[in-house]
């Protein structure tokens, strides 16, 4: 267990945790108003879309692909299911499904395009984000779907306590959506057989082919997924934004990419951890609320998220060269 | 003993291309046996159709335990217990020795449980005395280490074959030994091991069985008792090569590079050297040794910390390799895959590209005439055998890639060249055919510094060998002197 212990001091998610635990301490003195479980949970609302997302591209990068359409499908499908349920009368089970089923869909299409054409799957999907946003436009006229169903305004939520002044702590869908997609990730990952082919066919595509995975069905599964969460994710967007705006979702990819990245998921394939991801977004979201509650100029924040984006990539590099030049090293002396 | 797997008349052609000929071959269970050829001689097609990967032409059987396999799949070879270990190890880097070895549990649609895979990866481990961490990721070891997992992955599987595709390419002389070792602990559980190699000294020392093959067709399976490593590099190139060491030079010949106490901390140290006009020098010693790194330093690549560069006598600071290139100084690399070639560019544009400043021609854009000029001439100078100067290096053969390094050195001009390791993965007919050119170029006066960890190829083509060993120089030999097993001794020392 101590081993345990200080293998993990030296994994990236370590030093990354690290990290946001100063940032947390930081911000809780230099604000008013960062340390209160008020502002944990309206962050938790506020990110759970690219949370949510971040678990299912994980999933895709740790297969050695890389899906930047989701934002598109998301879009589709929560055009597809909120356009249904102001038609019909379909309650939870009809958005969810359809908004899901849409999602799957597109996924599977994706992943049979990337298997099929052999083509980097970040030139077969950025194209498909244009085809999808395309059709979006083309199927809803780029109008807005303003007016929702009283019960989705109203969503689903639960009172779990509440502060001095009585104000309620609420647990939203948002919350239990991000909170299922990790958890889902998770246990896709690291407590399935699939999981581990899906890591071996991003760590050595040509070994997983010879050993009989199936690179066909593992893609589908990987970025069906990430079609899966898209989907979902399009829900909770929709209710806490309360209307469907196609346009408004496109362009948040590389947030999540950074939310991925920055928990030390490989760009390469094969590594990349549930933990490293949410701390990732995390550290995210912690300096764009920080940034806000002092009082920084909005315009400098997305230079200060691309400062530490770039800040964490280039450690991640430095400490995998470095771990393979020690590695080298040993090598030598041995020989 | 009981015989395992039996091949029977096995031809296979692919498309124009006869891969095999009428092929037999048998192997007993427990045995360890040899394929033995040069590249293209039908060794990896032979291995293809025993793991199922290609079926035979018609006409060909092929019987695993006596039973005769119509349809042989790969998920069938390997339920029947052939294990193939690819030469690239078809390993996950990104996981854990455990998981690698236990792959196999890996499979299906279930929820995993972390116990088996330990359990099964530690037994594997044992069943051979191998010990590993389990939860390393494979990244981490070091290739010798990797192909212990291969194997210990391949024992899991209840292997009764185990086929090493040239095991033996990139581990030192200690990783072979352990390898050869590991070899006996499989036979003694009665699994059958083929191994295809090149490297035919380590070969012999433990097969029982050697079956050669030469242009898809079999020579023969012969007694490895009674087989040497000249008589197989004959049988399996057809030709006959003489092995005599190099006469020592006759007139002094001026210098043209020396070194005086050149350091460079952690890889060499107090290096003092002289190699003149028309000589050879071989540097050997064990990987690690630092006589890699000395090169690099020569070809400017690596600054040393202290000590001096003479080239032509003038003491010069090599700040980058272009300023040795300058210098009259070439280095052909070891790792001609990711250093030397561009191996997906057309050979013309290879060997033109140290020199492709010379080339321009007016508007300083490259003259098309010129560079055919030149790589016509290399070409032929150093038969290299090609489809066209536009195909891509990655279609030739080792000994043809290797030739194209070459020319896109002596391309430069140089005065002196720097081989690190030439003739890795290479055939024996090609090597001397590397060897016959070296010799040549080193008659018209190129001075030569020839690095190798095989010690018969230092031996038999250098005029004098220094042995390095943990940065130092610790001898210094003259092979029309003494031999070949004292030069042997001196580096395993």
């Amino acid at each position: 267990m101590r081993s345990g212990l200080r293998a993990f001091a030296r994994t990236h998610e370590a030093r990354l945790l690290a990290v946001t635990v100063l940032l947390f301490v930081f911000l809780s003195f230099a604000t008013r108003n960062f340390f209160s479980i008020q502002n944990g949970l309206d962050l938790l609302t506020s990110y759970a879309f690219p949370g949510m997302l971040a678990a299912g591209l994980v999933v895709v990068i740790v297969a050695g692909g890389l899906d930047i359409s989701f934002t598109a499908v998301a879009s589709i499908a929560q055009f597809l299911a909120v356009s249904a349920i102001g038609r019909y009368d379909l309650g939870w089970a009809g958005l969810c499904g359809i908004a899901i089923g849409s999602g799957l869909l597109l996924g599977l299409l994706n992943a049979i395009l990337v298997t099929w054409l052999r083509i980097a799957s970040i030139i077969v999907t950025i194209a498909m984000l244009n085809v999808y946003y395309g059709l979006l436009m083309f199927l809803s006229h780029g109008n807005s779907i303003n007016t929702l169903p009283g019960w989705y305004i109203d969503g689903l939520s639960w009172v779990i306590g509440a502060d001095a002044h009585g104000n309620p702590y609420i647990l939203n869908m948002q919350i239990l959506g991000l909170g299922l997609s990790f958890l889902l990730t998770w246990l896709l990952l690291n407590r399935t057989t699939t999981g581990r082919q899906l890591r071996a066919l991003g760590g050595n595509p040509e070994a997983a082919k010879r050993v009989g995975f199936s690179t066909l069905r593992l893609n589908m599964v990987a970025y069906g997924y990430m079609g899966f969460t898209a989907g979902l994710a399009s829900i909770v967007e929709a209710q806490v934004a309360g209307s469907v705006v196609p346009n408004m979702l496109v362009g948040r990819e590389l947030d999540v990419l950074a939310a991925v990245v920055l928990g030390g998921a490989s760009l390469l394939g094969g590594i990349g951890s549930v933990s490293g991801t949410f701390i990732g977004l995390a550290l995210l979201a912690m300096v764009h609320n920080g940034l806000i509650l002092l009082g920084v100029s909005s315009f400098w924040i997305d230079c200060v998220t691309g400062f530490v984006f770039l800040t964490a990539v280039a450690t991640i590099a430095w400490e995998r060269r470095r771990q393979r030049a020690a590695i080298r090293r040993t090598i030598v002396a041995a020989a | 003993m009981a015989r395992f797997l039996e091949l029977r008349n096995i031809s296979k052609r692919f498309g124009g291309v006869q891969a095999l000929k009428s092929v037999d071959l048998d192997i007993e269970a427990g045995e360890v046996h040899c394929l033995a050829g040069e590249n293209g001689c039908g060794k990896s097609t032979l291995i293809k159709i025993i793991a199922g990967v290609h079926p035979p032409d018609p006409g060909g059987t092929i019987l695993i335990d006596g039973e005769e396999q119509s349809g042989l799949t790969p998920a069938e070879s390997l339920r029947r217990g052939i294990q193939v270990i690819y030469q690239d190890l078809s390993l996950f880097p990104n996981m854990t020795v455990a998981e690698n070895i236990a792959i196999e549990h890996q499979r299906g649609v279930r929820l995993l449980r972390w116990g088996p895979v330990q359990r099964i990866a530690r037994s594997a481990m044992q069943q051979i005395g191998v010990s590993l961490d389990l939860d390393r990721h494979v990244s981490d070891l070091s290739i010798a280490e990797r192909q212990l997992v291969a194997i210990c992955r391949a024992s899991a599987n209840e292997a009764r074959l185990v086929i090493m595709d040239e095991p033996t390419a990139s581990l030192t002389r200690r990783e072979v030994d352990a390898l050869l070792h590991l070899t006996l602990e499989l036979k003694r559980r009665s699994v059958a091991v083929v191994f295809v190699s090149h490297r035919l000294d380590e070969v012999l020392e433990i097969a029982e069985r050697v079956t050669v093959l030469q242009n898809g067709e079999k020579r023969g399976t012969f007694d490895a008792r009674d087989m040497t490593s000249r008589r197989l590099g004959e049988l399996m190139t057809g030709r006959s090569f003489e092995h005599h060491v190099m006469d020592p030079l006759g007139a002094p010949t001026p210098p043209v590079l020396s070194v005086r106490g050149l350091s460079r901390s952690g890889d060499y140290e107090d290096i003092s050297l002289s190699v003149r006009e028309g000589e050879i020098l071989g540097i050997t010693g064990r990987l690690g040794s630092g006589r890699t790194e000395l090169a690099l330093s020569l070809f400017g690549m690596h600054r040393p910390d202290r000590g001096e560069i003479l080239v032509a006598g003038r003491p010069v600071t090599l700040h980058s390799n272009r300023e040795a290139i300058e210098h009259g100084i070439a280095y052909l690399s070891e790792d001609r895959l990711s250093l030397g070639l561009v191996m997906e560019q057309p050979i013309a544009a290879n060997v033109a590209v140290t020199v492709i400043d010379r080339l321009l021609g007016r508007l300083g854009l490259v003259a098309a005439d010129a560079r055919q000029d030149l790589v016509r001439h290399w070409i032929g100078e150093l038969g290299i055998k090609i489809g066209s100067p536009d195909d891509a290096v990655s279609t030739l053969s080792g000994g043809n890639q290797q030739r194209v390094g070459l020319a896109k050195w002596l391309a430069t001009g140089p005065k002196l060249l720097i081989l690190d390791s030439p003739t890795v993965g290479v055939d024996v007919g090609a090597k001397d055919g590397i060897y016959r050119i070296v010799r040549r170029l080193a008659e018209a006066g190129l001075a030569v510094i020839l690095i190798s960890d095989e010690i018969p190829e230092v031996f038999y083509n250098s005029h004098r060998v220094l042995v390095m060993r943990e940065g130092r120089i610790t001898g210094e030999f003259e092979p029309h002197r003494c031999e070949e097993a004292v030069l042997q001794e001196a580096v395993d020392a």
